[in-house]
């Protein structure tokens, strides 16, 4: 049994990544409305960048930034050696990936504004019975557009 | 509806648990991404190479400089988005 | 005018808060080199106080601190400064954001590290403004501010 809490306990972050990630999943496809669904995908981005960043943790390392460097920092310079440094490139790409984050998360928020500014509603059956009554219009002007184009050649 | 989302959610959560077994520990330094030449490089060769203490910074902009720079271009375009969504015409 | 916005000790401390966040936004920026921080960060910072400032006195007042048409020119001053530093690399016979071709200083890796301050810089430029603006835009206009007033 204690074999069991050993082998949860080396592996817990993945643990919490799986939870947070199942989270935003679910909220992502069982949520009707827009802005939940936007959040569940944020959740599901924090998931993604907690299991890089938990990745790269190495235990009694410090931050992967250089010790010792200058001169006012001369006290240090003699451990410098000994230093662990955490794994450096999972942060670099997290820190790419919080920026894409953002600017994807803007983007479908200022879509949802003009959803609803145009539909009056978040929920995603209103849009959709509203798109359906809109769509036989659209669908025989398309048909009639095609058939001129095809008429033109 | 949330029955079946709450099932595949089950599913997959489970198949990420087990599929998280063949990864490394937490915190261990044997891992394989730890132990890859390429980090271990980085680790000892960006300062003198860059002249910049900070390891991530000196990753970003200059060894993944092509990729920061496409990443500003992103955060750029998505400002220019959102300005062209919501921005009302001055009539 | 909400209640938050009528509030004096919450309209003071936003006054004298601002200029400090401001100014540990830079040192953010300026500091990505060295330690924990870089231009994504700083300049996330730095959108901050100004969102803060806008939110406690008002868009039009916020709009006075960061006009549209300046911070259009910020957004893409920043990605300029960055492309140009790679570009200059380029005309000193290296390749593109090969920063240790440009010979100014005796020392390659300290030439790279000006310019890796000054990419950063630029980086700090852009998301700052394009942060602001995106306040900016999702905030309602002023006139609907005005009509629900009345």
């Amino acid at each position: 049994m204690s074999g069991v809490i050993d082998i949860v306990y080396a592996e817990y972050n993945y643990w919490i990544y799986v939870t947070l990630m199942m989270i935003g999943f679910y909220a992502m496809i069982a949520k009707k409305n827009l802005i939940k669904k936007v959040i569940g995908a944020n959740i599901f981005q924090t998931a993604i960048f907690l299991f890089y960043v938990s990745l790269a943790d190495i235990t009694d390392g410090t931050a992967p930034i250089i010790v010792g460097h200058g001169a006012e920092h001369a006290e240090h310079v003699e451990h410098a050696a000994d230093v662990i440094y955490t794994n450096p490139v999972p942060h670099c790409l997290i820190l790419t990936a919080i920026v894409v984050a953002v600017s994807t998360t803007a983007v479908a928020l200022a879509l949802i504004i003009r959803i609803y500014n145009e539909y009056g509603s978040l929920d995603e059956d209103v849009i959709l019975a509203a798109r359906r009554e809109l769509q036989p219009e659209f669908s025989e002007h398309a048909r009639q557009k095609g058939v001129a184009e095809v008429s033109e050649q | 509806m949330k029955t079946l989302a709450l099932f595949v959610v089950v599913i997959t959560g489970a198949m990420l648990i087990y599929a998280g077994h063949d990864l490394p520990a937490f915190g261990d330094i044997n891992s394989p991404a730890y132990q890859a030449p390429m980090t271990q490089y980085f680790i000892e060769k960006s300062l003198p190479e860059s002249g910049v203490p900070n390891i991530v910074t000196a990753l970003l902009a200059s060894y993944r400089g092509y990729d920061t720079l496409g990443e500003t271009a992103v955060i750029f375009t998505a400002g220019m988005a959102v300005m062209l969504l919501l921005r009302r015409r001055e009539t | 005018m909400s209640k938050i916005q009528e509030s004096v000790i919450i309209r003071t401390v936003v006054r004298i808060m601002v200029p400090f966040i401001e100014l540990f936004a830079l040192y953010v920026i300026m500091h990505g080199a060295s330690g924990p921080g870089g231009g994504f960060q700083g300049g996330v910072i730095f959108g901050a106080a100004i969102i803060l400032y806008a939110m406690i006195y008002g868009i039009a007042e916020g709009k006075k601190k960061m006009s549209d048409s300046l911070d259009r020119i910020l957004a893409s001053a920043g990605l300029t400064i960055y492309a140009a530093t790679g570009l200059a690399c380029i005309v000193f016979g290296g390749m593109f954001l090969q920063y240790n071709a440009v010979p100014l200083l005796s020392d390659p890796a300290l030439v790279s590290k000006y310019l890796i301050d000054l990419v950063e810089i630029g980086i700090g430029i852009t998301v700052l403004a394009v942060m602001i603006s995106l306040f900016f835009d999702v905030s309602p206009p002023e006139s609907d501010v005005e009509e629900a007033k009345e």
